[in-house]
């Protein structure tokens, strides 16, 4: 069996969830290596019922991490620079 | 432009457009039709619909009696401009979701829904072309879905399928997209079957491959705007070939379903 | 919005249990083996560069290479496993070293540790919830080497807690003498995560 990743895109639902915008339009700057990129285009590792975490396609740090912790969601943004919508 | 931000200009009296960040809503499932042997569209009512792009998804949650709850994404096949939201779910044996989805779920059934989203890996007309659109399985959901809003308006810009199926009968939406391409010049739609192909088949009848993207084309002077869509290793095959062969990576997007998100 | 719907004849992948069966709270049965990753299979090549370490607040430093760590006393383990995504699976068996053998020799003051992996996963615990036979270092799942998707070539298997502490891919443990949160432990899952005390979240 092959990798379980997705693209950014697969991740629009729980982000549009947390954010008022367009998630997967917008432009990352990666901590890691300083890529900018738009999110959609970034990797998605959809651990079910945990959360997701979408990484950099060039260096594989974890742009954001979102958890599913109980009703709500738990988002850690310290791998992303800046997001910057379309 | 800052979200939220409404950039009323101008004397008109426009409702400023408050952000709403997305919640989950019932939908009533209308009808079932069966596509193929493993593949049903759910016809879907849903109430208060905004409307969608071309492209994009909604997430699907099911909850047992006892609280338990599987959540998987599902692309819109149908256009923008149908009346009713239509996704086309192919079944997998062992799957957890897809299997209720196409056996078990009627007509008058409710069912819970977020969406749409997924804005990147979207189409509109006014967004031009040449379109590669390149789908293995049901990965062809998402890219039907702008074929048939490209026919809904009318659009003439230049659109090639490439589309990978195990057998002439696991095509989806096959004679639709024959009836498409009869009536439309500049549309194009080549079919691939990787496991079996009835007599007289003279189409390709392998994986996609460099080599079948080169002939299909269109050649990379022509800036396109491909969109690939299917099984995770298909999508990746697909999108490494396309940039070898010289497209520009900004005009490639990809889908992934997962390791075994549809046939082909 | 769920409030009170549920999906007409819904089950999902579970499956029913026996009479006499404990499971911890909110657990059910699995059929299968879900694999759970949070970013991509590292594939390490294990002859040139694998390596197992115990760092951090210890006497001296202590490495293996892949030769060295196969050549350890190994153990058969056969235990329940819990995830905190709900599933559970009974029985399982593996084959690995005792955190307890890596341990050996080694003089610490350190109170936690903090196991590391290739791509950068890591979990803390206690020291004492590893030692003392309740953790090992697992090669082998069902008698086949440990698959790359379920952390092969080796995992941490920590069967008394939930199944996150059990990192896949781990490459060593660090030595602590203050506790710091791991990946899941600093988003919002518990610190501990001992399933029959269902600690799943944070204030659990
Ligand atoms: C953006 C997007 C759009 C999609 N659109 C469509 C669509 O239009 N039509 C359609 O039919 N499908 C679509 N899919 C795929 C769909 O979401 C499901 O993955 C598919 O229906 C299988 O779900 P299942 O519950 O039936 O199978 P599962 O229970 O998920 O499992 C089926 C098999 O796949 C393995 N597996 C696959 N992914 C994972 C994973 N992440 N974790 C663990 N095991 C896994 C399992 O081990 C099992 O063997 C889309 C996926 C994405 C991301
Ligand atoms: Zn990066």
């Amino acid at each position: 069996m092959g990798e379980f990743r997705l693209d950014g895109n697969a991740a629009a639902g729980p982000l549009r969830e947390v954010f008022s915008f367009e998630v997967t339009t917008a432009q990352y700057s990666c901590v890691g290596c300083g890529r900018t990129d738009r999110l959609g285009a970034a990797m998605v590792y959809e651990v079910r019922q945990l959360g997701t975490i979408v990484r950099c396609p060039s260096c594989d740090n974890p742009l954001i991490r979102l958890a599913h912790n109980r009703e709500g969601y738990l988002v850690d943004l310290r791998g992303t620079r800046y997001l910057t919508t379309g | 432009m800052i979200p939220g931000v409404s950039s009323a200009t101008g004397g008109t009296s426009a409702v400023a457009v408050q952000p709403r960040r997305l919640s989950w809503q019932l939908a009533e499932v209308v009808e079932v039709v069966p596509e193929t042997p493993r593949t049903r569209s759910l016809v879907l009512e849903v109430a208060g619909w905004k409307g969608h792009k071309a492209g994009q998804h909604v997430d699907i949650r099911l909850t047992a009696e006892d609280g338990y709850q599987a959540q998987r994404s599902y692309s819109i096949a149908s256009a923008p401009e149908d009346e009713r939201l239509v996704l086309t779910v192919e079944r997998l044996e062992d799957g957890e979701v897809s299997p209720y989805l196409t056996d078990v779920l009627m007509a008058g059934d409710k069912l819970e829904l977020r969406g749409p989203i997924g804005g990147y890996f979207a189409w509109e007309a006014k967004d031009g072309g040449p379109l590669l659109l390149v789908a293995g399985g049901s990965g062809v959901v998402p890219l039907m879905a702008m074929l048939r809003h490209r026919a809904a308006v009318s659009s003439d810009v230049p659109a090639r399928l490439l589309y990978s199926s195990r057998s002439y009968e696991e095509i989806i939406y096959r004679k639709e997209l024959e009836r498409l391409v009869a009536q439309d010049g500049s549309l194009e739609v080549i079919h691939t079957l990787t496991r079996s192909r009835p007599k007289g088949w003279s189409s390709y009848h392998r994986r996609i491959d460099l080599k079948m993207l080169k002939e299909v084309g269109p050649p990379p002077a022509e800036r396109l705007l491909a969109f690939i869509c299917g099984p995770t290793p298909l999508v990746e095959g697909v999108a490494t070939a396309l940039v070898e062969i010289g497209h520009d990576t900004l005009y490639v997007k990809t889908e992934r379903f997962g390791p075994t998100g549809g046939g082909g | 919005m769920s409030g009170g719907f549920f999906s007409r004849g819904f089950r999902g992948r579970r499956r029913p249990v026996e009479q006499g069966t404990q499971l911890p709270p909110g657990q059910y049965l699995v059929e299968g083996f879900p694999v759970l990753s949070a970013g991509p299979t590292p594939r390490t090549p294990l002859e040139e560069e694998w390596d197992f370490s115990i760092i951090g607040e210890v006497d001296e430093p202590r490495r293996w290479t892949w030769k060295e760590f196969q050549a350890l006393p190994s153990e058969e383990i056969t235990r329940d496993i819990h995830c905190v995504t709900k599933w559970s699976k009974l029985g399982t068996r593996w084959e690995g070293v005792s955190v307890d053998t890596l341990l050996e020799g080694v003089e610490t003051a350190a109170e936690f540790v903090m196991a590391f992996c290739d791509g950068g996963y890591t979990t803390n615990m206690p020291l004492e919830e590893v030692i003392g036979g309740k953790a090992w270092v697992a090669y082998a799942y069902e008698g086949e080497p440990l698959e790359p998707e379920h952390g092969g070539p080796v995992r941490l298997l920590v069967p008394h807690l939930y199944f996150w502490k059990s990192a896949k891919w781990v490459r060593g443990l660090r030595l602590l003498n203050h506790d710091e949160p791991g990946f899941w432990e600093s988003l919002g899952y518990h610190n501990h995560g001992d399933p029959w005390r269902e600690q799943r979240y944070w204030g659990d």
